[in-house]
């Protein structure tokens, strides 16, 4: 089995829900899905004009990755412009500010700063712990 | 690692205290030491910015960790901007020492 995906801080989600070719007769009703995270990549290297490393720290994970998400979220862009898609923005693998936690063991709260590496919870150190979406 | 913990009394078997910034005490509990303190709340009575006021005194403290009943949304803010995880535990009828238990088990 994989390893769990690290979750990827987002500090605003994209203020879209998608965006979609016009004047075009080649348009094909099929889209691509941007994640939030690579949303945030984008942002952060080409609108903030930070560097890969700075981006990868905001974001709380290692350079590699970040280089990883931000290919990604090109080849998806390029992808769309190329083959006329529509592009739509999905949740993905993000973790915004003030998300919050639920253990299910203990029923306790929690949020997880930046500098904590894991996700079990820090009464019980349960593992089953999941995001309450709100 | 610096952990508080909200309480209504300054010894172990005080009850915990659901409220964050009108809590009577904050015990404190130092992983490297592993001697917990009691520091009083000095805005416990206050009118208003308890909260915030609270939420100033852990980072002062240097504390990561903050467990309690809940948060205000300015506290929430304020803990969240100097990353500071908050912890909410719903029962509140433990003492400090049965959550240092839990905590450390």
């Amino acid at each position: 089995m994989p390893r769990k995906k690290r979750l990827r801080k987002v500090v605003a989600p994209p203020g879209f829900k998608g965006y979609k070719p016009y004047g075009s007769s080649q348009y094909k009703k099929q889209y691509v899905e941007l994640l939030y995270e690579e949303y945030e990549a984008i942002k952060l290297a080409d609108y903030d004009l930070l560097n890969h490393l700075e981006a990868s720290k905001l974001m709380g994970v290692s350079r590699p990755t970040f280089a990883r998400i931000y290919e990604s979220a090109r080849r998806k862009l390029a992808n769309a412009f190329v083959e006329t898609k529509e592009i739509r923005s999905v949740f993905g693998n993000a973790r915004l500010d003030g998300t919050w936690y639920v253990c299910d063991e203990c029923n306790a709260r929690f949020t997880i700063p930046i500098h904590i590496r894991d996700q079990a919870c820090p009464i019980c150190r349960s593992l089953k712990t999941k995001i309450i979406k709100n | 690692m610096k952990t508080v913990i909200t309480s209504k009394r300054n010894d172990h078997n005080a009850p915990f205290d659901p409220r964050f910034g009108r809590a009577a005490w904050f015990c404190m509990i130092d992983d490297e030491s592993g001697k917990p303190g009691f520091i009083e709340n000095d805005q416990a009575e206050a009118t208003g910015g308890a909260g915030v006021k609270a939420a100033e005194k852990m980072v002062e403290l240097g504390v990561q960790k903050v467990i309690s009943g809940d948060f205000g949304p300015k506290a929430k803010e304020l803990l969240e901007k100097f990353n500071i995880q908050m912890v909410i535990i719903t029962d509140d009828h433990q003492s400090i020492k049965e959550i240092i238990s839990r905590l450390t088990n």
